[in-house]
């Protein structure tokens, strides 16, 4: 007792208790913090519409319909093109869990990039619709990043905020993170709108703009992204940082004056 | 150490006398020395959150004198060039291009803008937890009650003067938050339009307001501040620091250690340790990352669009508010926008007069350097825990999409909540409030009658168990029974000597209503008295 | 810093057995004060050693503040201002940003540290007691401040001389006019600007992405376009006072699902055109929900239906959003009939 007591006096023990404190927001972060994704595993086999009608009558005709016509419980698919099946399916997105809460969320994928693939090949053979982009349309090659910037504070930001960490809304619904989302599938949602993100086609967004704006979004909110001033506390902006300012910035200041205001350890028998 | 034997023995005062001696020719310093040198102060960690304040406010002006050098306040359009790659070639205003050289291309640009930006925000925090250090207390009394009020007004003017100072590197943030006071500026009946075009030299944005925020936060409040901060402390050295009722202390001195040597290494200690802190914390976390948010644009928005957290209380308001609005004769009325324009200042209103209405009610004309400790004023410290919500209400209603987000909520039932919690958050606080205090009163009372708990249980001969109660020392019992209890108030005779009847007016029937209120049966527990305690512990083996 | 190493007799304990219980000392009135608690010495007090031990700690904080001061010096000039390094748990930071705010925050808080730890540990610690005084001065004082005052207020003659005191007050009391004047220049008058946006007849909806005019056929049902008035360009002095204004926000909905009717008469085969800017307190309202239909301020969560004349369905906001009305001319491109017919964001005591 004693020598604990004897060590909370101790003049470090207001830097140990900061330094602690330091650590442990950055451990809490870096535990919190979203990892990125896994790289979908890309397989350039030849598919077949039947295969993709086959897998497409186990998984989605339920709610879509046979003919993927739609029914009460899902959209017509008719016309919605292979770019819409790759990215709901591959974002584990489709197919949907039978009770749903606001909005369909991300989960992990339970097919192979051939079966959806196959998939979309039948999807996109019932109407026409976008295709699935290729690398070259959202490689960041040949890309104006800051040009991207400036489309993304227009067109994205308002609901995904100003570095795509999401936001709320109404009833419960929100516009997802987008850290660590593979760019094929902010293109293909782009493209085509999932839900009630409105679509960006190519007369309003050019592909060119689109091509900018991932480029933008890479350069701004991935893993190799530098912060250069430490911490981002989320990126959420002042609610975070306020949040911050009185837990750690007040709180260490408050228990450094508890150290500056304490009686010293008298010398006394116990 | 006087003079004279210092001259015999070396035949010369050292410098430093010989400096002290030549100030005090000119300036009289032995004078002001001479009481203030080994003036005492008292020890507790809440005594020091005022330093808080003073010091961050310190460092954010040293670190903001620094930042007007480099900083350009004009809205003039220009292609940013810096280095950082993100935004290169896009047009933005100087103001906005100029943070980014600080941040970038200034080497410990960024770090000043951070512990500049961290300062404030904890600059505001602290004066919010001293302010509530003292009401809670009753620091406020008499004599204090005009401190009380610089110490207010140094709170809003701090909050107006973060706000200019957010608003001025003109980003999509800020912009925002600028473009909502415009707004807020419409919605005054009458007089709006003009002072905000006044205000922005015409039509929102214009090209006038950074230039314009930039003169308020650079000199106008920051010099009243610096005015009132000053006087702050003269009053705080003239009434000299108040302290908790214990041994030795009394209305009549104030009990501690002289600021001459040991004040002077705390205090001045502890503005060190306040700098370093911040440093430290604007080493690891980066705060108003402007270059993410990118240039002003009033027709670009990001979500999460919230002000610093000073302002998180008028945010909150101005969200949970319905969108009334009342069309008469050619005329609007945006009552959604005014009435929490209003709510705003009538809320900071109420905690600024509460130390008149307190005296009024109390009706008690003497000084108070003894501290009440939060439950023996329950009323007080219940109307304070109630305004705090009210507070705090705010700052969740000005937060409510990320609540939504982070706790998979639909913000419009986080808002309706808010909207409810506003009424009753601080009817509850105050109910609730008001029973701890009492509660905890009424174990001060047992404790003093009874003894401390010890916990050691012990069997008597005949079989039966009680728990032993250690007395109290002297020490223990006077601090418990330190504090002054007030008699509820009662309506005068309303019958003069010679028997006219007088009126009474409703302010002396508000007055004793309150009084009762505040310190009739039940609103506060009788301390235990002397004879109390002698009968008690006189007769041993009570039951 | 136990006090196993302080000798036995030293502590004070032993020193002096006359305080060791509590007790009651004044059995007249048990609650009266009891003064001021004797005196009790820290280890630094009576142990040479351990005080020898606060010195060294106290000099050594000061040593590393140094220290850290000339780690502050190295970094500035060694560290290139665009080096970014991975620090974990924190990410890739500014290296100087991270050197400088360390270095400096050590040498800072060491100073700070050394300084209290002096204080406590070695500076005396014996409480000592101030006298106050009362705040308001005697009677006899302020009786001689008051006759002071009177006698002042006498020889100024300025309650005889009446007409010197009211022109006196009515001087002071209009010489600030002069300041108040002079910050009429800070703007001009509103007059009707508020009420007028850059659209007009025939002005070409020009999109904000692609700086092309717009086409029907370009606006698909479910997208999200915003568009500015042809021939405002960003570079121009007033592109932000007129885009403040001029934000437009164009959806396309299946003209069944259009449940007002003004609203349809002033679109174009389910073409609708809104202002971006909202009527609470003029942020850029853009969150649309392409399945509801709705649009949600990022702000303050005002929500406005826009398959329904864009009126308010949730939050502060008192009106609905203004609607343009459009149509299409010769050549194929969306056009606007017309400004706004009302003004818009938010509202004002002129609005009406």
């Amino acid at each position: 007792m004693k020598k604990l007591s004897a060590r909370r006096r101790h003049p470090l023990a207001a830097v140990v208790v900061l330094l602690l404190a330091l650590a442990a927001t950055g451990g809490l972060y870096a535990a919190f913090a979203p990892a990125s994704k896994a790289q979908a595993d890309e397989t350039s086999q030849s598919l077949t519409i039947k295969e993709g009608k086959k897998l497409y009558q186990v998984g989605c005709a339920s709610c879509h319909g046979t003919g993927g016509q739609g029914s009460s419980d899902g959209p017509s698919l008719v016309g919605v093109g292979a770019a819409a099946v790759d990215f709901q399916v591959a974002t584990g997105r489709m197919p949907a869990a039978t009770s749903q809460g606001p909005q369909v969320v991300k989960k992990k994928n339970i097919y192979t990039q051939a079966q959806i693939d196959q998939l979309a090949a039948y999807v996109a053979s019932l109407g026409a619709g976008p295709e699935v982009p290729t690398k070259d349309q959202y490689g960041p090659e040949g890309a104006d990043i800051a040009k991207g910037g400036e489309l993304f504070r227009t067109n994205c930001a308002q609901c995904h905020n100003f570095t795509g960490k999401g936001g709320a809304l109404t009833k419960g619904k929100f516009a997802p993170d987008l850290t660590g989302v593979d760019p094929k599938h902010i293109y293909e949602a782009m493209q085509t709108g999932p839900q009630n993100m409105p679509s960006f086609p190519d007369t309003t967004l050019s592909e060119k703009n689109k091509k900018d704006v991932i480029a933008y979004l890479n350069a701004i909110n991935s893993s190799e992204t530098e912060q250069p001033g430490g911490m981002e506390l989320g990126g959420l902006g002042p609610v975070t940082e306020g949040l911050f300012a009185w837990v750690f910035g007040l709180g260490a200041l408050i228990a450094v004056a508890v150290w500056v205001a304490a009686r010293t350890a008298k010398a006394k028998k116990s | 150490m006087s003079t004279n034997e210092n001259n015999e023995r070396r035949g010369k005062a050292p410098a430093g006398e010989r400096v002290a001696d030549w100030a005090d020719g000119r300036l009289g310093i032995y004078s002001l020395a001479k009481s203030n040198m080994r003036k005492i102060f008292p020890d507790h960690w809440s005594f020091m959150l005022g330093e808080v304040c003073l010091y961050s406010f310190l460092i954010i002006i040293l670190t903001g004198v620094y930042l007007t050098l480099f900083f350009h306040p004009s809205m003039n359009e220009v292609e940013y060039h810096g280095s950082y790659v993100p935004l290169q070639g896009q047009l933005m205003s100087e103001a906005f291009s100029s943070t980014l050289h600080i941040s970038f291309d200034v080497r410990g640009g960024l770090l000043i803008r951070q512990i500049h930006h961290w300062s404030a925000l904890i600059f505001l925090a602290g004066m919010f937890v001293h302010m509530m250090r003292v009401f809670f207390t009753g620091a406020f009394r008499k004599p204090r009650e005009i401190n009380w009020l610089f110490g207010f007004l140094l709170f809003v003017l701090g909050m107006f003067t973060g706000f200019t100072g957010y608003s001025l590197p003109d980003d999509l943030l800020s912009g925002t938050g600028v473009r909502f006071t415009e707004g807020a500026i419409l919605s005054m009946p009458i007089v709006g339009t003009y002072i905000s075009f006044f205000l922005f030299g015409g039509e929102f944005p214009g090209h006038d307001f950074v230039a314009r925020f930039y003169s308020i936060h650079i000199l106008l409040l920051p010099g009243i501040m610096l005015g009132l901060m000053v006087g702050h402390l003269i009053l705080v050295f003239y009434h000299k620091h108040t302290q908790f009722a214990g041994p030795g202390k009394s209305e009549k001195n104030v009990v501690g250690m002289p600021l001459l040597p040991v004040y002077m290494a705390k205090a001045g200690g502890f503005f060190f340790l306040v700098f370093g802190v911040i440093a430290a914390i604007a080493a690891v976390t980066q705060i108003n990352p402007i270059w993410a948010m990118g240039p002003y644009r009033p027709d670009q928005v990001s979500t999460g669009a919230q002000p610093d957290w000073y302002m998180g209380f008028a945010e909150g308001l101005v969200r949970y508010m319905p969108g009334w609005e009342i069309n008469f004769w050619g005329h609007t009325l945006v009552l959604g926008v005014f009435i929490p324009l209003m709510l705003f200042g009538l809320v900071l209103a109420a905690i600024a007069l509460y130390p008149f209405i307190e005296s009024w009610v109390t009706g008690d004309k003497s000084e108070h350097h003894i501290l009440d400790r939060p439950r023996n004023a329950p009323t007080r410290t219940a109307f304070g825990v109630a305004w705090v919500t009210v507070y705090m209400v705010g700052l969740v209603g000005g937060g409510n999409d990320l609540i939504a987000t982070h706790f998979n909520l639909s913000i419009n039932d986080v808002t309706w909540f808010v909207r409810i919690f506003f009424f009753a958050g601080p009817v509850i606080a105050f109910l609730v409030t008001k029973r701890i205090c009492l509660g905890l009163q009424r174990r001060d009372r047992d404790k003093v009658l009874h003894g401390r708990e010890t916990g050691i249980i012990k069997r008597l001969p005949h079989g039966e168990f009680i728990e032993v109660h250690e007395p109290l020392s002297q020490e223990q019992l006077h601090t418990l029974t330190a504090h002054h209890q007030y008699e509820p108030a009662e309506i005068g005779p309303t019958v003069d000597e010679n028997g006219v009847e007088r009126k009474v007016k409703g302010s002396e029937k508000l007055r004793v209503k309150l009084s009762n209120a505040y310190y009739g049966e039940d609103n506060q527990i009788p301390k235990p008295t002397v004879d109390e305690y002698k009968e008690i512990t006189s007769g041993h083996g009570h039951h | 810093m136990s006090s196993q190493d302080i000798p036995e007799e030293n502590l004070p304990a032993e020193q002096d057995h006359a305080h060791a219980a509590v007790t009651v000392a004044d059995e007249k009135n048990p609650f009266a004060d009891p003064g001021l608690p004797p005196h009790e010495h820290r280890i630094q007090d009576i142990d040479e050693r351990a005080a020898k031990r606060s010195e060294r700690v106290v000099a050594l904080l000061f040593t590393v503040s140094m220290l850290a001061t000339v780690g502050f010096i190295v970094s500035y000039v060694a560290i290139p201002h665009d080096k970014s390094i991975f620090v974990f748990p924190i990410g890739h930071v500014s290296a100087l940003n991270f050197a400088l705010g360390l270095t400096l925050g050590t040498a800072l808080f060491c100073i700070g540290a050394g300084a209290v730890h002096w204080a406590r540990t070695l500076m005396s610690d014996v409480e000592v007691a101030d006298e106050r005084h009362a705040i308001a001065a005697s009677p006899e004082v302020r009786a001689q401040v008051h006759a002071d005052f009177k006698q002042g207020a006498k020889e100024s003659a300025i309650g005889r001389r009446g007409l010197i005191r009211t022109t006196m007050f009515g001087a002071l009391a209009l010489v600030p006019l002069s300041g108040v004047m002079l910050l009429r220049d800070l703007g001009p008058l509103p007059g009707t600007s508020l009420r007028h946006t850059l659209w007009a007849k025939g002005k070409l909806l020009v999109n904000m992405n692609t700086n092309q005019p717009l086409r029907p056929e370009d606006v698909a049902v479910g997208s999200l376009t915003f568009a500015k008035p042809e021939g405002l360009e960003e570079a121009q002095e007033d592109f932000q006072n007129e885009i403040a204004k001029a934000a437009l926000m164009i959806i396309r909905l299946q003209p069944d699902n259009i449940k007002d009717k003004r609203e349809l008469e002033w679109s174009h085969q389910g073409i609708v055109a809104f202002s971006k800017i909202c009527t609470h307190v003029g942020c850029p309202i853009s969150l649309y929900e392409q399945q509801t239909h709705h649009v949600l301020c990022p702000c303050h969560q005002s929500t406005f239906d826009l398959s329904d004349g864009a009126r308010v369905i949730f939050g502060p906001a008192g009106h609905a959003l203004p609607q343009l009305r459009i149509g299409v001319n010769d050549e194929g491109y969306l056009q606007a009939l017309g400004d706004f017919e009302e003004p818009v964001g938010p509202a004002f005591w002129e609005r009406g």
